[in-house]
């Protein structure tokens, strides 16, 4: 954390701990949000509202949040509760972007420095997730997320996100997974081939040729719906990931991103950003290629574990261009082109 | 706890859990589709590698994603490829079939610094090889900025390119994507 007294600015203290409930739970403030679980639900209250989650899908989906530090855009927990990074600060909302609890006036929105929520919600996180319960995982790889308070699984919590400077693989960027480094083909693609590609570099030119087996090293991906950067062209990153079952948050971002279905089948909810009405229904096989517009958010299901190719440009100045409007939010192909 | 298991499956006959898993290929590439409930299909641009690639003449490279000056394109290897450079570093990733890259290091730059994009060469460019690369299926190879590289498939391949936009990179969204 930067140099913040919690004194002098009230309104970025971090989290405050109201002690533990009858299930054996900690109750913690964040601004005046209070986030409180018992045997089943996680339920956040908020001056003028209050709403429920059940506590696996309130785990996946702060684990996610966690993981991804607030990622692209809109975070959305369900429905109701989420945040939207704006990349050193993030509003932690809850109704901001349904139409009803905004009509209702229902919905509430606090701004706090990243670091202050990326530290709340690790601790809450940390607190609530029990022994047997790894949120990062496929529901038929883990315990369960439910009942009393019972021990802790903080290394779960805090696996290392893998981000390539250039790629995979290149010298002194980010290592093959194998066996030995604790990346062992995950049960679901146990018929991936492992084969590797082969490499006769020139003298002097070892540095250069550079190669790796993608489909094999996300088959050793211990986690779901964690896009992370493999190979980076500038502000072009491609961030693949492995997904079994749901995404457990629904993704509003706020620039373009582009799916490329590598493996498998998925299929994609997809409901207007700011009200959550129903847009479309996007199914994905093998090769399929589909931009995800700006104004959108989306959920991904996978019903059995495939591989997607998540294509995100970082350029910092999207985000302001697409808000004020000097850039679409779908890609601009049938005007342009 | 899965954590436990620190050691990778028998590669064997048996289904996985949840059935087997599959790829696409050029013969064989089932697509979905955008399903409209209340948007226009065309604001997702939805189109399939491998039907683009077969569509395309060998080694047009075909945009099928694009945001802002960046794209990814599509193309289908068939016998030996022209001559590529391009002054920043590109990928391809081998979505079918089998390819050796060759790659050469040109004696001088082929590409301006700051030129967006592959450019093409006919003949084989001056300079010294720097080695190949043989890649099957899911296999990503770096092509460096300001090599010079080309592909010689099996048979035939399809290659996914993490790129700039630039003279080769083709452009027919209407062609390739789902309008209606
Ligand atoms: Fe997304």
């Amino acid at each position: 954390m930067t140099q913040l007294s919690t004194s002098d600015l009230p309104a970025v203290a971090g989290l405050v701990d109201h002690g533990t409930n009858d299930h054996g739970y900690g109750v913690f403030g964040l601004g005046s949000f209070t986030f409180e679980r018992d045997e089943y639900f996680a339920t956040v209250r908020w001056p003028s509202g209050h709403h429920r989650i059940s506590a696996d899908d309130f785990l996946r989906a702060i684990q996610r949040d966690i993981a991804w530090e607030f990622f692209y855009g809109t975070v959305n927990f369900d429905g109701v509760l989420g945040t939207v990074n704006h990349y050193g600060r993030v509003d932690v909302c809850a109704g901001r972007f349904s139409k009803e609890h905004q009509a209702a006036g229902m919905a509430h929105t606090e701004t706090f420095p990243t670091e202050v929520v990326a530290e709340a919600f690790l601790t809450i996180a940390d607190d609530w997730t029990n022994e047997g319960f790894d949120p990062f995982v496929a529901p038929r790889e883990t315990g369960s997320a439910f009942g009393r308070k019972n021990g802790s699984n903080p290394e779960a919590l805090r696996r290392r996100r893998v981000t390539a400077e250039r790629m995979v693989g290149a010298p002194g960027d980010e290592p093959l997974r194998t066996d030995d480094n604790g990346h062992p083909v995950n049960a679901a693609f146990s018929d991936v081939p492992q084969d590797e590609p082969v490499v006769r570099a020139e003298a002097g030119f070892a540095d250069e040729l550079v190669a790796f087996n993608l489909f094999a090293y996300l088959s050793r991906s211990p986690v779901t719906f964690n896009p992370s950067v493999v190979s980076a062209c500038r502000d072009s990153l491609a961030c693949p990931t492995t997904e079994e079952y749901i995404l457990p948050i629904i993704h509003g971002n706020d620039r373009v991103e582009w799916f490329i279905q590598l493996s498998d089948e998925m299929v994609w909810e997809i409901e207007d950003g700011a009200t959550g009405a129903k847009r479309a229904t996007v199914v994905m096989k093998a090769g399929d290629v589909s931009a995800m517009p700006a104004d959108i958010r989306h959920q991904g299901y996978s019903p059995k574990r495939s591989m997607l190719l998540v294509w995100e440009n970082a350029s910092t100045q999207l985000p302001d261009l697409i808000a004020s409007g000097t850039l679409p939010s779908h890609p601009d192909v049938w005007s342009a082109r | 706890m899965s954590s436990t298991q620190l050691t990778s499956p028998p590669q064997t006959a048996i289904v996985p859990p949840g059935g087997p898993t599959t790829f696409g290929s050029l013969a064989h590439h089932p697509s979905g589709g955008v399903q409209v409930i209340d948007d226009d299909p065309r604001h997702y641009v939805f189109s399939n590698v491998f039907a683009v690639a077969k569509a395309g003449a060998p080694y047009l490279r075909t945009a099928v994603a694009i945001n802002q000056e960046y794209v990814l394109e599509a193309t289908r290897a068939e016998g030996p490829s022209p001559w590529w450079s391009a002054a920043h570093d590109e990928f391809v990733l081998v979505m079918d079939g089998r390819v050796t890259v060759w790659l050469r290091k040109p004696t001088a730059p082929l590409v301006e610094p700051d030129h967006d994009g592959a450019v093409v060469f006919t003949a084989e460019p001056e300079g010294v090889p720097m080695g190949t690369i043989e890649a099957g299926r899911g296999h990503m190879v770096l092509l460096p900025a300001h090599s010079a590289y080309r592909f010689v498939p099996e048979t035939s391949a399809v290659l996914l390119f993490q790129t700039v936009a630039g003279p080769q990179t083709e452009f027919r969204w209407n062609e390739i994507c789902q309008t209606s």
